[in-house]
């Protein structure tokens, strides 16, 4: 009895993989990549016809030239992205944010936001408190040596990101490397590259 | 088609399922649209993940960017993410049609509960893939990656090269939810930016992976033709969904940390997104329920144990609250000394002792598993967290399992033989263990005339009830679960409030 619906469940899973595995991804992304290509493709950052990252997924940013994203448990690794998994009482987690907060007390000698204490969930956070993202912006501002002007744009820049962001839904953030990529393209910003 | 005939349908369809998903995951390496050249799956990993989503389940000891062509993901498990949830969905409505077949009053006199191929077909056509259409869709417009090219090499912004991953996860991501599957397109599921990057696409994701489960109460309601009964089981269900949201929600606000969590959607909505992936057998996570706060952790495992009955997975939540409606059926009709009734049929021995096994065979899986995991090395290698936090991880491990969701304490390194054949083990008979007995009540009821109503008759559908459900689903899982939970989750707060550090 068994055996006698086995043929039928092999035909009957056939028709459904060309449906549903084949016909219903290819429609979606003939769809997607028609209406949203940008986003479809994974909203890419290019610049110079060169791909520099996706402003969705964070980076790597040590040089203080930049504003750091949150901390990552897989090291901003693309491919292969994770969290910790620490629990509440874990001594590796308690160390790791003592290691943090003095880290960055040294670096902006201001207390640290707790989103710069504790690493994402994906460990691809693109995003970081608006809090985090001011806090940063006078040493970057140092690094790239930006005059009285182009340091009351980049604050200007930050609040009009994290009121973007916002909108009606989510808490108020600020997408670092969005944030990141405008330093090297707003003449604003890149121009004291030269300087910096 | 009479139950055997069903449930036979059912097997031999999820038995070749798993087979051809088995053959694609091992073979991934000889076919195509594989652009990053991964090979085939270990056996006992691709064993555990076929059984996985061919279960409803979706437990993942891989991860999808790292481990899987888009020809796996889209012709592999996307596709037993659209049958495991029809199949779901198939029973639950057998199920329903036994208990409300009228003998000889227009219902025939066929013990048929239905066609398996037709109710497959039908949730299929008529609702998952619409749906999924759609969603896909709204997902894609908020940034979802949909696309079939090879991974795109990129320099960071620093001048660091690395291959930036890509796929066609939105039309993946859509049934996902949809189906309560919770198999994440990208290994951090939908914590990652690719898989859920905005606000507005999180409440869609909550929104799409209760939508199936909250319709099924009400559709229960309508095809025995009593909506009061599907109001009832509903209620019970919400008021079960209200103490989880304000449990996980408020112990988060007041325990937890960033932690494993994303900014854009934060404490609360991480919490609210736990609960809601843990009362539906989802399994979707948008941050990682390891880094939960001891109690906000427990939330999730306690919605799991509880059967995956509040709301539960698509057509799966349903027939599960079922096995409990019986049993409550019967203890009323103890309490009030007669024979019990539901819906007009007498519920006997042969009912109970199934409804029974169906509620035992998950719960006796969970016990006897994490019992094995942490008395042998094997088990006990693969922890990432030490203390009462280590139990909880293989707690869960067969919690989730045994219950179909999916999510994990995602510290536990469970892709090991020992991990991938236990857990398989335990996914399959805490969906079939269920499914079977459930469509052997059904072909019974089905066989049986109606008793007419008198006087005596126990009301199923008021709020005494409802009440004595709510706290026969609350007993059962509590007298099998809560000397576990002390040893680890209750255990865990103490320590953590104490400020100790393991």
């Amino acid at each position: 009895m068994f055996l006698k619906k086995i043929p039928k469940s092999i035909t009957f899973l056939f028709w459904m993989t060309v449906m549903l595995g084949v016909a219903y991804p290819a429609v979606v992304t003939f769809a997607s990549q028609l209406i949203f290509p940008r986003r479809a493709n994974g909203s890419l950052i290019v610049m110079k016809g060169e791909v520099r990252g996706s402003s969705l997924l964070a980076q790597k940013f040590e040089s203080p030239r930049f504003f750091q994203a949150r901390p990552s448990a897989s090291d901003y690794a693309y491919v292969g992205a994770g969290a910790s998994n620490l629990g509440s009482v874990s001594a590796d987690l308690a160390k790791a944010v003592a290691a943090r907060r003095a880290a960055w007390e040294k670096g902006f000698g201001a207390p640290a936001p707790e989103d710069m204490l504790y690493a994402s969930a994906s460990g691809l956070d693109p995003d970081i408190s608006l809090e985090a993202a001011l806090a940063q912006a006078g040493r970057v501002a140092a690094a790239r040596s930006l005059g009285p002007d182009a340091r009351a744009a980049l604050d200007a820049a930050i609040r009009a990101a994290a009121a973007g962001a916002a909108g009606p839904i989510g808490p108020p953030r600020v997408n670092v490397v969005s944030l990141n990529a405008l330093l090297e393209t707003d003449p604003a910003f890149a121009a004291a590259r030269i300087g910096g | 088609m009479g139950w055997k005939d069903y449930a036979i349908a059912l097997l031999a369809f999820s038995g070749a399922s798993v087979a051809l998903l088995f053959l694609i995951l091992v073979g991934q390496g000889h076919l195509p649209l594989n652009p990053q050249r991964f090979k085939g799956m270990r056996w006992d990993l691709a064993l555990n993940t076929a059984v996985s989503f061919v279960t409803n389940t979706n437990w993942q000891a891989y991860s999808g960017e790292v481990a899987l062509s888009y020809f796996s993901q889209s012709v592999g498990l996307a596709v037993q993410n659209f049958l495991s949830a029809a199949a779901g969905m198939a029973v639950a409505v057998a199920v329903v049609r036994g208990i409300a077949h009228r003998r000889g009053e227009g219902g025939g006199e066929t013990l048929g509960i239905g066609n398996f191929w037709v109710d497959m077909t039908r949730s299929v056509l008529y609702v998952l893939l619409p749906l999924s259409l759609v969603l896909a869709l709204v997902l894609a417009s908020q940034g979802v990656a949909q696309s079939l090219s090879a991974y795109v090499p990129a320099v960071s912004l620093e001048g660091k090269g690395e291959l930036l991953p890509m796929g066609p996860a939105a039309s993946q991501a859509a049934i996902k939810h949809l189906g309560t599957n919770g198999g994440g397109f990208f290994g951090p599921n939908s914590s990652h930016p690719f898989e859920n990057p905005t606000p507005l696409s999180n409440i869609v994701e909550m929104i799409a992976q209760i939508l199936i489960p909250f319709a099924f109460p009400l559709l229960y309601g309508r095809m025995v033709g009593k909506r009061r009964q599907g109001r009832v089981v509903f209620a019970v269900m919400l008021a079960l969904l209200a103490i989880g949201v304000w449990a996980c929600v408020g112990s988060e606000i007041k325990w937890g940390t960033l932690e494993g969590k994303e900014t854009r959607f934060g404490k609360s909505d991480s919490a609210l997104f736990a609960v809601l992936t843990t009362i539906t057998s989802c399994g979707a996570v948008n941050a990682m329920h390891d880094s939960l706060s001891p109690l906000a952790g427990m939330v999730p495992l306690i919605n799991i144990m509880l059967g995956e009955v509040v709301f539960g997975g698509v057509g799966s939540g349903l027939y599960g609250m079922l096995a409990l409606v019986i049993i409550t059926v019967f203890i009323a009709g103890l309490m009030v000394g007669r024979s019990p009734e539901y819906l007009g049929k007498k519920i006997e021995s042969r009912e109970i002792q199934l409804a029974m096994l169906a509620i035992i065979a998950p719960n006796f899986l969970i016990l006897a598993f994490s019992a094995l995991a942490v008395s042998l090395p094997v088990g006990l290698v693969s922890l990432a967290n030490r203390g009462p936090h280590g139990l909880s991880e293989i707690l869960y491990a067969y919690s989730s399992g045994a219950g179909n969701n999916g999510s994990a304490f995602g510290g536990l390194a469970a892709n090991t033989l020992f991990y991938n054949l236990t857990l398989a083990t335990d996914m399959a008979i805490g969906r079939f263990g269920v499914m079977v007995p459930m469509l052997a009540i059904a072909g019974s009821l089905a066989a049986k005339s109606l008793v007419a109503p008198n006087a005596g008759t126990f009301k199923t559908d008021n709020a005494t009830f409802g009440t004595l459900l709510l706290f026969v689903v609350i007993i059962i899982a509590g007298l099998t679960h809560f000397p576990a939970l002390t040893l680890g989750p209750i255990l865990d707060h103490f320590l953590m409030t104490m400020g100790a550090a393991l």
